[in-house]
């Protein structure tokens, strides 16, 4: 059981990191990268805060794509292709199916932060000449912004398990939009009152909540994250993971392939 | 068929409960960073920058900021926090980014000027949202009719105050008030009329909650003024003539010729102490009497009639 | 044990966007297949093939109705160690080499791991692939393509397979060699089960036929059994522009086309037909079956559905 998720995460990966679309991604984050060392080139006292917020800004929003156009084929290119019956025609659950696709993405996600991360910290090297301490809260930073992936990556795959790709990538950027204004949201459902307030309320803890993991602009100004924060995040991460998962197992078990 | 069955059932089971883990979690995660939207929000440096970075969707943008201003007020409120740092750049934005919004600048004028903690204490900021209104709105008499409340209220300058509410008048549909307002200044500033006048202009032309409460509970105060002041200056007829001090309220409305016991805006009665100060029963409800208090009473800054 | 019992299996979709109406793709359907044979599944386009081709690999949910594989339930997922399926036209995992995808569905189909190689490598070699070492699938060709669906089909060994179209995409060559391949499954002692419809392929390999038309099962029974009951046709051409009395007597339809003459007649009368030439010293120049017998069986059997159905052609 175990073997054939293993198995499924590995081709998924495979299959995703010899997509050229991806290198392009890659290849266009380090460009900006690099853009940033220009831009703050235009004044000395912001050259480490432009590099560090266009930096991780670039990772943060390139993944995002990335996710949600790899991960939204993840079913829908699969039925297409018809490789989806082959596999399912032998001993694989379907929900092993599901799984092991979430951990290939995520693992391609993963590596493909690594080296986009290399870019930025190249960047920063070159305008500070050094590392200083403080320098580790980009690894927080990067951190969170893997948190957002995972977040990101279980959306696409649940919507992917009943809709067209097009569709998918559409819903999945959407709700990365509302996720990032999620705590406005949620103020606005403070100030209604009665059905409003619940459906408002209830609107507001379904959707992904992105804002406590945007810890870029506060890194940038050196300001400590609190390990709490660490703590909350990876837990909040991973059940909205799962929550996206299990529905995407309970439609998949569920749906004709027709 | 069982295959199936079972793990639905485990499926849904799991999306049920970290559904509810990721809502408990959030609302920790809340607890621990309180104002920290706000702050890495302001981080994005100056209005104009956030203009461009918005992409032409400045009204949504705007409208978000709004929500935000309101909010951060509100809490803090709340909490009788001594500072509101962050309310005027927060105005600033939304007014930025949406000219237009006319709430924004009725909420800074409300609640920028007067001094912590029931406002910013930065009337100068309030005025300089005011005129900005005003530029990009020359044609809103609520714009000028608000930078008069600012001049009149929160800073005395009655004669700036009148300058604005004659500039306001001249706008066409302006409010038929602003040339009595313009006229009031000039004699009657500080009478209680003038006073409940503006009060009332001000609840009735705002749609906005907290403005309309802190209106009301501006009014109430008002009301307790006046009587307070009307009974003390009784008090005192009551002494040159008796030479002593009335034992009792009703003593003092009988020897008086009160018509009846007075009561204030909640229908309490009012009280005489025995070293003959007019007080309200309940000093908490009217948070802005600055008359019939206690000594050394401080009020609690809520607006009486929030449901928060 | 029969190797597939489909006991009753229906499939209805509901289709149509606000009011949804229920089109039936596939009545319930009662069939054996029995181990060791070769089963042909005719139908045209658009039969209830496919659909219940998808509701035996449990990629699509019956109405109603169940299933046996090899005894076994056929929901049940370890009874899918034994089966293999190639779909109709299949595409790949575009990046992969083809070593790779049969190593990763060996991996899938439980294949030991010191056996995997061996027999990927030896499944390539049986399905016509050559150098194909380090070449994603991408630029394979369709009828590369089909090799490797069907080497992913039988590299683990199973005791019953599945073909959809097997034949769809192949040149000539291609087709020869596939059917060469369905004979020799048989011969290893699998049961092997695909739907087609071009007849004569399932009249040179099948032990049995069904036919499906509509979602509806229309016949069914050995090929021999079936094709003796309907006539095939042959066409006779002989050189000139004369008819013989006697051709026409065997009621055939004849064409003069320039300085030759075509007839057609039936398949027990070609004898007959021949004398008839002789007799007048015509000379033939070629004698065709028009018909194979299985397509007229097939071609009978549609139409008279047809009609009772009340519809014209």
């Amino acid at each position: 059981m175990k073997a054939r998720v293993l198995h499924i995460a590995s081709n998924t990966f495979r299959e995703a990191v010899r997509d050229r679309v991806l290198y392009n991604l890659i290849a266009f984050a380090l460009l900006l990268s690099g853009a940033a060392v220009l831009v703050g080139q235009i004044s000395i006292d912001i050259e480490k805060l432009v590099v560090i917020n266009l930096g991780l800004t670039a990772v943060s929003l390139f993944g995002i794509v990335i996710a949600i156009f790899i991960g939204i084929g993840l079913v829908s290119k699969e039925i297409e292709k018809r490789t989806l019956y082959t596999v399912l025609s032998r001993p694989v659950r379907r929900w092993e199916f599901i799984v092991g696709k979430f951990f290939g993405l995520a693992g391609t996600l993963v590596v493909n932060t690594f080296f986009m991360a290399i870019g930025v910290f190249a960047a920063l090297f070159y305008v500070s000449h050094k590392f200083v301490r403080a320098d580790a809260l980009i690894l927080i930073a990067l951190y969170f912004i893997v948190l957002e992936f995972l977040i990101i990556c279980s959306l696409s795959l649940l919507f992917s398990s009943f809709s067209s790709p097009l569709l998918s990538a559409v819903f999945a950027f959407a709700l990365f939009v509302i996720g990032s204004f999620a705590e406005d949201l949620r103020g606005f459902a403070g100030m209604t009152h009665g059905i409003t307030r619940w459906l408002v309320s209830g609107a507001a803890y379904l959707v992904p909540n992105f804002s406590a993991f945007n810890v870029i602009s506060s890194i940038a100004h050196e300001q400590p994250v609190a390990a709490q924060l660490i703590w909350h995040n990876s837990l909040y991460a991973l059940f909205y993971a799962t929550m996206a998962l299990s529905g995407a197992v309970l439609i998949f078990e569920h749906r004709n392939l027709k | 068929m069982n295959q199936r069955r079972k793990v639905s059932i485990i499926a849904g089971v799991c999306l049920v409960f970290s559904l509810a883990a990721s809502a408990v979690i959030l609302h920790r995660t809340d607890e621990l960073r309180p104002q920290a939207t706000i702050e890495e929000v302001l981080f994005l440096s100056s209005p104009k920058v956030l203009k461009r970075a918005s992409l032409g969707y400045d009204g949504l943008l705007a409208d978000i900021y709004w929500t935000r201003a309101v909010q951060y007020f509100g809490g803090r409120h709340f909490q009788n926090a001594r500072s509101y740092n962050l309310l005027f750049p927060l105005l600033e934005i939304t007014t930025q980014l949406d000219p237009h919004l006319v709430v924004a600048y009725e909420f800074g004028a409300s609640f920028l000027a007067p001094p912590p903690p029931n406002g910013a204490g930065q009337p100068e900021h309030a005025i300089q949202l005011m005129e900005y209104g005003i530029q990009n709105n020359p044609d809103n008499w609520k714009l000028y009719y608000n930078l008069g409340f600012v001049y009149y209220m929160n800073l005395k300058n009655y004669q700036k105050a009148a300058d604005a509410f004659e500039r306001g008048s001249k706008v066409p549909d302006t409010h038929p008030f602003m040339r009595l307002l313009a006229a009031q200044m000039a004699q009657h500033a500080g009478d209680f009329d003038t006073a409940r006048m503006m009060w009332s202009a001000t609840y009735q032309n705002s749609q906005d909650t907290l403005i309309r409460a802190n209106a009301v509970e501006h009014l109430r105060a008002l009301r307790v003024e006046e009587d307070v002041t009307r009974l003390q200056q009784a008090v005192t007829r009551f002494g040159e003539r008796t030479g002593r001090l009335p034992t009792s309220m009703s003593e003092l409305v009988s020897a008086e010729g009160l018509p009846g016991v007075p009561v204030d805006p909640d229908r309490h009665p009012y009280k005489l102490t025995p070293e003959g100060r007019v007080e309200v029963r309940v000093p908490d409800d009217f948070p802005f009497a600055t008359k019939g208090l206690p000594p050394g009473f401080t009020p609690q800054p809520k607006f009486h009639s929030q449901d928060q | 044990m029969p190797a597939i019992e489909i006991l009753g299996l229906e499939k209805t979709y509901l289709v149509g966007f606000w009011r949804k109406r229920p089109k039936r793709a596939l009545s319930p359907l009662r069939l054996t297949v029995e181990n060791g044979e070769i089963f042909g599944f005719l139908g045209p386009n658009g039969a209830g093939k496919t659909t219940t081709l998808k509701l035996l690999m449990g990629l699509v949910f019956p109405t109603s109705g169940s299933a046996r594989i090899l005894g076994q339930e056929w929901t049940d997922p370890e009874v899918k160690a034994q089966i293999g399926f190639l779909p109709e036209q299949p595409y790949f995992y575009d990046h992969l080499t083809a070593h790779e995808l049969l190593n990763y569905y060996a991996q899938l189909s439980g294949v030991p791991a010191k056996e995997r190689s061996r027999r990927v490598e030896s499944m390539l070699q049986r399905v016509g692939l050559k150098d194909v070492h380090g070449v994603q699938l991408r630029k394979f060709s369709k009828g590369m393509l089909q090799r490797v669906g069907i080497a992913q089909a039988i590299l683990h060994d199973p005791k019953l397979v599945f073909f959809d179209e097997p034949m769809s995409g192949l040149d000539p060559m291609g087709r020869r060699e596939v059917r060469d391949l369905m004979e020799q499954l048989k011969h290893e002692g699998k049961t092997v089960f695909f739907s087609t419809h071009i007849l004569s392929d399932a009249e040179a390999l099948c032990d049995r036929v069904a036919i499906i038309h509509k979602g509806e099962l229309r016949g069914i029974g050995a090929v021999e059994d079936l094709t003796s009951s309907v006539q095939g046709k042959v066409e006779v051409i002989w050189q000139g522009t004369q008819i013989p009395t006697s051709m026409r007597a065997l009621g055939a339809e004849c064409h003069v086309t320039g300085d030759t003459v075509r007839a057609i007649v039936d398949e027990n009368q070609q004898d007959a037909a021949i004398d008839a030439l002789r007799r007048e010293r015509l000379r033939m120049i070629a004698l065709t079956p028009v018909r194979t017998s299985l397509e007229a069986y097939f071609v009978e059997k549609l139409q008279r559905a047809e009609t009772t159905a009340g519809r014209t052609t």
